[in-house]
């Protein structure tokens, strides 16, 4: 399936990943209004790991044998048989977290305004994820089969 | 510390409709221009800061940034301008040399603006580069005196060895050092696959890009840093750096912190240890000495490559060209006052040196006064803008022209003429692993082959509409340019005509 790699070698440590997420995740899908008129800007998707001069962006790598849909209490977390895309229902989630213990990558993030669990969902709607989209270095990459350093 | 007199030369404006506070602006800019102030909830900005390199305004997700010229000025004076009153209230306070970066940045006549390029019209006709076959391709090299051939018409005679280039365009030296690996690494592989050279600058050659070697031309300097006999014969061809237009007769100062690691095993120097180049070569004290310099890399390469000599356009530059051709150098490169730089003294930038249109108009006509023009190719540097200047160059006598700064434009410099700090926000002046990171070798090399790519079909259509197929046939064919707006002797010394004439 296709996935987002990173090439740590050219992110710059800019954050417009999470910026255009949080966005991708708006109800207004543009910049502006995510962040000046969501009365709750959502939480982003994806986890910035930085040291610098590391830094790169970090989101659910969509596990074969995903370990937070097997110990999700509530079956909120289902991998679809066809994308293999893991996503999150939110109105099933309860917030108790395990999926955060789990995952081995700390991809899932704790959504504590809403209190369910928050990742990557590929931007399933948009259909290209929007950070890579929108990473001015092109060090995201989505892509199938991963890339070659 | 007592009170500075240096206000802002920029402004930042941001428009706080639009700014989200995302700190991109903050984490890009490594002058410290942008903070965020918890207490305000609000990004600021110190304009004291600012260099106008541009990379906030164009990271920043909703525009809420512009820079302007600051505003604040001095009383008006023609002689006591803004700079000059700067540039005393900053050595006064600092007690030192100015330095700047990139090149000459006065107000002198641009000469390449006031010639203009012929076209046919009735009488001779214009080509179509789209529907017939265009030569840009040449040959950087000695020729021999006569051409020999046999009965079945192959050349008897032995070239000398020659440098092909697909398109008369090569990217000038630029030392690691100077500029980041990773700009180094997108020169070298838009060179590989535009069929063209990139010169590595007086830095040494670092060992990930031997494999580029036949796209390679390498310099041996006056410090003479990174030479040895791989050096030599992994390269194209080598290159004996005299001079450089941007500071002719000064020599070059890496300072020791630039000097890391992989910058001293590149240099084959060690690590934190100040790399200079003394301004002369202190092997070479005349023409005969650098004829044995020439002749000294030759024979460790086997007379198989040739061997130029650059050399910053200066007032004898005519003369001095003729004795390097006399030397035995393949090709002269010839650096105009204009030309750019990763540091200089202000002062030596800004007034050393003469304009390139001159120096190459010059030493062609010498040459072939003196009947040698063909024992050595001619390369023009120093602020080629663009294909017209290419043109122009070629009319004027040059085989080829090498380009630096608008390499760099291409890969993102936006001429805030800051190099020499080190701190070059778009990855390309820096050693800093933060700031290399930015520039992306995969990105810089597509940008740089379009660049070559797009100026070399313009030139195919100027060549076109002047009615000629092949770039060999306007080299020194000044009756194909123009003057505008010069003087008689201007236009004698440049060897063309005036518009009308």
């Amino acid at each position: 399936m296709k996935k987002v790699y990173v090439k740590e070698e050219v992110c710059v440590g800019c954050r417009l990943c999470e910026v255009y997420c949080i966005t991708s995740h708006s109800k207004y899908k543009d910049v502006l209004k995510a962040y000046k008129l969501e009365p709750q800007r959502p939480t982003p998707r994806i986890v910035i790991e930085e040291n610098r001069p590391v830094s790169f962006s970090l989101q659910c790598r969509h596990c074969d044998d995903a370990p937070c849909v097997k110990s999700c209490i509530t079956g909120a977390m289902r991998k679809d048989p066809l994308t293999g895309v893991v996503t999150c229902d939110t109105d099933k989630c309860v917030g108790c977290w395990t999926c955060v213990l789990v995952c081995e990558f700390g991809a899932i993030i704790r959504d504590v305004n809403n209190k369910v669990a928050s990742k990557c969902d590929l931007c399933a709607e948009a259909g290209e994820p929007a950070c890579v989209k929108n990473c001015p270095n092109e060090a995201l990459v989505y892509s199938e089969g991963g890339i070659s350093v | 510390m007592s009170l500075s007199y240096l206000t802002p030369e920029f402004k930042v404006l941001r428009d706080y409709d639009k700014c989200i506070n995302c700190k991109v602006c903050m984490r890009q800019c490594s002058f410290e221009v942008h903070s965020y102030d918890e207490d305000l909830d609000k990004m600021v900005s110190n304009d004291m800061n600012c260099v106008n390199c541009q990379r906030c305004v164009l990271l920043c997700p909703t525009q809420a940034l512009t820079i302007i010229k600051h505003p604040q000025t001095f009383k008006e004076h023609a002689n006591w301008t803004y700079d000059a009153i700067r540039d005393i209230y900053r050595q006064a306070e600092t007690g030192g040399v100015l330095l700047s970066s990139m090149g000459n940045d006065r107000p002198y006549p641009v000469y390449w603006d006031k010639m203009v390029i012929n076209a046919s019209q009735v009488t001779n006709p214009s080509i179509d580069p789209l529907r017939e076959p265009m030569e840009l391709r040449v040959y950087l090299g000695r020729k021999p005196d006569r051409i020999e051939i046999d009965e079945n018409l192959n050349v008897k005679t032995k070239m000398p060895p020659q440098l092909k280039l697909e398109t008369p365009i090569m990217f000038s030296a630029m030392s690691y050092g100077s500029i980041s690996y990773n700009a180094h690494a997108a020169l070298a592989r838009a060179a590989e696959e535009l069929g063209i050279l990139y010169n590595t600058g007086e830095g040494g050659l670092h060992k990930d890009f031997r494999k580029y070697g036949k796209n390679t031309i390498v310099q041996v300097a006056s410090g003479r840093f990174g030479v040895d006999r791989e050096y030599l014969n992994t390269a194209a061809a080598i290159e004996i750096k005299i001079g450089q237009g941007a500071k002719p007769g000064i020599g070059g100062h890496l300072p020791g912190e630039k000097v890391s690691e992989d910058i001293s095993a590149t240099r084959m120097i060690p690590s934190g240890s100040d790399a200079i180049s003394p301004a002369p070569h202190h092997d070479i004290y005349s023409i005969e000495d650098l004829a044995q310099l020439i002749y000294s890399l030759k024979e460790a390469t086997d007379y198989q490559k040739p061997v130029g000599v650059k050399i910053a356009a200066v007032n004898n530059v005519a003369a001095i060209a003729s004795g390097i051709a006399r030397a035995g150098a393949d090709y002269i490169a010839i650096d105009g006052f204009r030309g750019g730089t990763g540091a200089a003294p202000k002062r030596i930038r800004d007034n050393v040196g003469i304009p390139i249109e001159f120096a190459i108009a010059a030493v062609d006509a010498r040459l072939r006064s003196e009947g040698i023009r063909h024992t050595v190719s001619l390369v023009a540097a120093g602020s080629i803008r663009n294909s017209a200047d290419i043109v122009k160059a070629i009319a004027l006598g040059a085989d080829a022209v090498y380009i630096a700064t608008a390499a760099l434009i291409a890969l993102g410099c936006h001429m805030c003429q800051k190099c020499h700090t080190g701190k070059c926000n778009w990855g390309i002046a820096t050693q800093d692993p933060n700031l290399v990171k930015r520039l992306n070798p995969e990105i810089g090399y597509k940008r740089l082959v379009n660049l070559v790519q797009a100026w070399s079909h313009e030139i195919k259509e100027m060549l076109g509409g002047m009615g000629i197929n092949d770039i060999e046939s306007l080299k020194g064919n000044r009756l194909m340019l123009r003057g505008i707006g010069m003087t008689q002797k201007e236009l004698d010394i440049l060897g063309i005509l005036a518009a009308g004439e």
